[in-house]
């Protein structure tokens, strides 16, 4: 294949500005699904994605244009997740790819992801080719966009194809910018091999299945290939490309192309996102560079609803672990839920979804502790720990100080809204850093937040305040020195240490208030009274009460409905089963979960 | 001879109550009568299925039973007495309601043996009666039950309801009053339940889960005032001479309702009539509930045709062979309603095992926490036991 008729490129865009409809639309036209084949939205394929619109996993697929100059073309192209929490995701397709579109909504014009996907793009060294999509909507403005694209962000817009990818118009502008605008990759198809992986997927029957780039050389069935991080080695059994939604096996894979690779490997962890591949006799003399690493930001136990079920939630996170390197993590134990695991996270988002496909694809039932961050906390013998479970908090009198995450946010905002959201980052103990105006109407305002206080749900509180007007986007920045408490629930005057949490002192009462009052609507009445207290170490700063049930009777019991009866009691027994014991207290595992959604009304 | 208890169901009223799901519609007096003479067939039936017994009690039910004219109800009575052998002191109810009873009535009642009346006020306030879609208001009740006194009828029980739509202590209790006042001889007093499939569930669902969780609700009284209401009319009865022996159900001089205490102490009974239930040697049988089926299966028989059945018998939708686990289940969750509950020495008698054997752990626990108590060879529920007793029975269901 000539290398100069391949094109391998992502799309990336705020959410819901239009990116997964563009690839749909551009696999359509293309020609390589028919219609009958084409399912809304191919590229989102897993069910979840599905239903909440949003692309979770990376996927690729290989279609063919045959374009304006008579030639054919390949397009690789490698679908990238819009959420903030999917940044790793983004940066890990980025780097299979050598130009990227990028879609802005002719009506919302730039957001704040619009922005943070075009640096990561940038980052990568792609070009990038900006796109206007949803021109057919009576609110486009695609002149305004043009100039904020041009203004903002840099980048040449004036002949940016104006499109709407829901009714198909004007994509063939998009097929001709992909083929006259965006390079062809580079690399010598006889160099030594390096193919940089950047997805993988398990099959029960093939093995692992490793998504890769062939930067240099080419990757042949039945060479003998080396992970160059792992040092693992294998045979390649099968190579190929993606067709849409299936794969489609070649001969080889040649310097430029994207394509996968089995080679009967059945450990996940030979396989790193990021490794290099090479040959094991003929050896690259270095590995591309890795990905940017991306640690977990956001902690919380999985605990299975029941206890049997732990080696099966033990096999589906090391499953999932293979498509999303992202995810970590580790056994531990709770008083209140038994065996479990410390699971780390990029974002709350990135939790949900993974707690929902554990449950969807694995069949499990799980109980989520609060989640929270990393925290460091320095020990007065002069060490450090970084704290992922609140329970391992060391006593306080050992203890100097401790440090917690602190992100920059970057805030898009139309002007009406500025003060209310800058009084939501104020309440989040958010420090200004700036505010400038991109345009008259709209606003970019930057702060320094804890992590601690956006995990929770700032990104609901930011929609709701904005009437849906505000974007937002974030990143690391480091730790920083800050006073913070354990704050602990006694149940029935026991801890549970479940719900056992780290936060800022300073807003300990109002969140133990709150946590108290949640609960108390979660736990359903006993036959005696519930005490429920937040307290930091031995002080109870919060307190309610479930009251306890006086009045549970079944009137009418004759002949004729004994079985009847019967059914009911037996009912109220297996809702019994399927809480949590706590001390004398059954607790609905939902408890454990809701309590983080203390804002909502 | 085997003592049994006799149900008997008959399910037609004037107008359905917007309360209940029992199984009872309005039909004409064509489907009355024919009704009553399928009716006539089963009887004769099942006598002849069950031979060796002796009727103890018979509890004529519904619907509305006195809404039937007197000519219907002397065929049961009598087809029952020609069909049985029926105990010289069987207890003898027929439930009515007021409006639909005349003394000419009364006295047919009288002279085929009826000798217990169930009476249905629900309520002294008329308000209460329209919310309710009962066929009569207070004025009328007071008519019925002065005609059931005058022919003589000594064994009398009115049914009364708590937990109504905004029903007040001070409104219970007129109606507490007005029913005392009257010296009835037993009083049913049951709390208002939100049934699926009435009109009630339409209009209250959302106020009933409220009251369940134990939130502010809009129409029904909240968990808290429904405990007060139960609770005051408990010692407003119990104040006025009426001893309550059942979670429900308050007698004066002892005159409990011997066929109820039936159901609660596993007696045998045979249900007989349209959905009408039975226990018989273990087994657990329901009548089919479509009228016209039952009807054309009484039908077939009366005229000498074989009915096949994949049960074992034409009449039965269900039929459930209880194990001894189930027998024990319900031995525990049916006798703790009564107030003096269970005897030690019956659990042995009945399954040959000390009931500490199978429920120690559960009775120490109950009785720890306060729930139970026991005396002279009997368990029972203590009064706050009672209160919560949904909770209490549960614990005495087994694993399978």
């Amino acid at each position: 294949m000539d290398q100069s008729k391949i094109r391998n490129f992502c799309i990336v865009a705020h959410i819901d500005h239009g990116k997964s409809t563009l690839a749909d639309r551009i696999i359509q036209m293309t020609g390589t699904l028919t219609d009958r084949e084409m399912q809304a939205q191919v590229l989102d394929n897993m069910d979840l994605e599905r239903e909440r619109g949003i692309t979770i996993k990376s996927q690729a697929v290989r279609i063919i244009y045959k374009a304006d100059d008579g030639q054919e073309y390949i397009f690789n192209l490698i679908d990238t997740p819009g959420h903030v929490d999917f940044n790793y995701e983004v940066s890990r397709s980025l780097a299979a790819c050598d130009g990227a579109i990028l879609v802005v909504d002719a009506a919302q014009g730039i957001e704040a992801q619009t922005l943070a996907n075009v640096y990561l793009a940038l980052d990568h060294d792609l070009d990038v080719i900006p796109v206007i999509n949803k021109i057919d909507l009576p609110s486009a403005d695609p002149e305004r966009v043009i100039e904020e694209i041009e203004d903002i962000i840099g980048l040449e817009a004036q002949d940016a194809p104006q499109i709407s990818a829901k009714t198909g118009l004007n994509i063939h502008d998009v097929l001709e910018a992909i083929v006259n605008q965006l390079p062809a990759p580079k690399g010598d198809p006889k160099a030594p091999l390096q193919a940089l992986i950047f997805d993988s997927l398990y099959d029960p029957y093939k093995g692992v299945i490793v998504f890769c780039r062939v930067k240099e050389g080419t990757l042949k069935i039945g060479d003998s290939v080396r992970m160059m991080a792992t040092g693992a080695e294998f045979d390649v059994v099968e190579v190929g490309y993606f067709g849409a939604g299936q794969f489609i096996p070649c001969d080889e894979l040649p310097a430029g192309m994207v394509g996968y690779m089995t080679a009967s490997i059945k450990n996940v962890r030979d396989t790193r996102v990021g490794d290099t591949i090479t040959h094991a006799d003929k050896p690259a003399a270095e590995p591309l560079p890795g990905y940017k690493k991306v640690n977990p930001m956001v902690y919380c136990g999985l605990y299975p609803a029941d206890g049997a079920k732990y080696p099966d939630l033990r096999d589906a996170l090391e499953k999932l672990q293979l498509n999303d390197a992202a995810l970590q993590f580790e056994p531990e134990t709770s008083i209140a839920l038994g065996f479990g695991f410390r699971c780390g996270f990029l974002g709350l988002l990135h939790l949900e979804i993974i707690q929902e496909r554990l449950e969807r694809e694995y069949n499990l039932d799980l109980v989520t502790t609060a989640p929270g961050v990393v925290y460091r906390v320095y020990k007065t013998d002069g060490t450090m720990i970084e704290l992922t479970n609140p329970s391992n908090l060391p006593d306080p009198s050992e203890i100097e100080y401790m440090e917690e995450p602190i992100v920059e946010a970057e805030i898009m905002v139309s002007s009406d809204y500025i003060g209310a959201i800058m009084d939501l980052c104020q309440e989040r103990r958010g420090q200004y850093i700036s505010m400038e105006y991109i345009e008259e109407t709209r606003a970019l305002i930057k702060y320094t937040l804890p992590l601690n206080e956006i995990i929770y749900d700032f990104f609901d509180a930011l929609k709701s305040r904005s009437r849906g007007y505000a974007s937002f986007d974030y990143e690391m920045k480091g730790y920083a020195k800050s006073d913070l408490v354990k704050l602990d629930i006694l149940i029935n005057k026991e801890e549970v240490d479940a719900l056992s949490f780290i936060v800022f002192s300073g807003t300990a009462y109002e969140r133990g208030r709150k946590m108290c009052e949640k609960l108390k609507e979660e736990i359903p009445r006993h036959l005696f009274e519930i005490p429920i207290q937040a307290a930091v170490g031995s002080k109870v700063i919060a307190r309610e009460t479930v009251k306890a049930m006086r009045k549970d009777v079944l009137a009418k019991c004759y002949g004729g409905d004994i079985s009847r009866k019967k059914k009911l009691l037996e009912k109220q027994k297996e809702g019994k089963k399927r809480m949590r014991q706590v001390g004398n207290v059954e607790i609905p595992q939902e408890a454990f979960m809701s309590v983080l959604k203390l804002d909502e009304d | 001879m085997t003592p049994i208890e006799l149900y008997i169901h008959i399910p037609f009223c004037v107008k359905k109550c917007l309360y209940c799901d029992f199984l009872s519609g309005v039909f004409d007096e064509k489907m009355q009568r024919r009704y009553v003479a399928a009716l006539c067939t089963e009887i004769k039936f099942q006598a002849k299925r069950h031979p060796g017994c002796i009727v103890s009690t018979i509890y004529v039910g519904g619907g509305t039973p006195s809404w039937l004219s007197e000519d219907l109800m002397d065929a049961i009575i009598t087809t029952v007495k020609q069909s049985f052998k029926l105990d010289p002191l069987a207890e003898i109810s027929v439930e009515c309601n007021p409006g639909t009873l005349s003394s000419e009535k009364l006295n047919l009642y009288r002279s085929v043996g009826i000798n217990r009346l169930s009476i249905g006020l629900q309520s002294a306030n008329d308000d209460e009666l329209k919310e309710l879609g009962r066929i009569h208001d207070y004025n009328r009740f007071l008519h019925t039950y002065d005609l059931v006194r005058k022919a003589g009828f000594d064994n009398v029980n009115v049914d009364i309801m708590t937990g109504l739509p905004h029903q007040t202590i001070a409104k219970l209790e007129k109606t507490l009053n007005a029913v005392t006042m009257l010296r009835p001889e037993h009083i049913s007093a049951y709390s208002l339940i939100i049934e699926k499939g009435t009109p009630f569930y339409d209009k209250y669902k959302f106020d009933a889960v409220k009251q369940q969780a134990g939130m502010q609700t809009e129409d029904l009284p909240t968990d808290e005032e429904s405990y007060n209401l139960y609770k005051f009319t408990m010692q407003y009865l119990e104040k006025k001479g009426y001893k309550r022996y059942e979670i429900s159900n308050y007698a004066r001089n002892g005159k409990i309702c011997r066929h109820n205490v039936g159901y609660w102490d596993r007696v045998p009974y045979l249900g007989l009539g349209l959905g009408a239930a039975s226990l018989f040697d273990n087994v657990r049988t329901s009548n089919i509930s479509d009228i016209y089926k039952y009807c054309e299966i009484s039908e077939a028989i009366s005229s000498g045709k074989n009915v096949p059945s994949e049960h074992s018998c034409a009449y039965y939708d269900t039929e459930e062979v209880l194990s001894k686990k189930d027998a024990m289940e319900e031995f525990m969750f049916l006798g703790l309603r009564k107030i003096d509950g269970v005897a030690r020495s019956d659990f042995y008698n009945m399954f040959a095992i000390d009931i500490e054997a199978i429920y120690g752990p559960i009775i120490t626990a109950l009785r720890n926490q306060g729930f139970m108590d026991a005396k002279e060879g009997r368990l029972f529920l203590t009064d706050i036991g009672i209160d919560v007793s949904n909770q209490v029975l549960s614990k005495f269901l087994l694993d399978k």
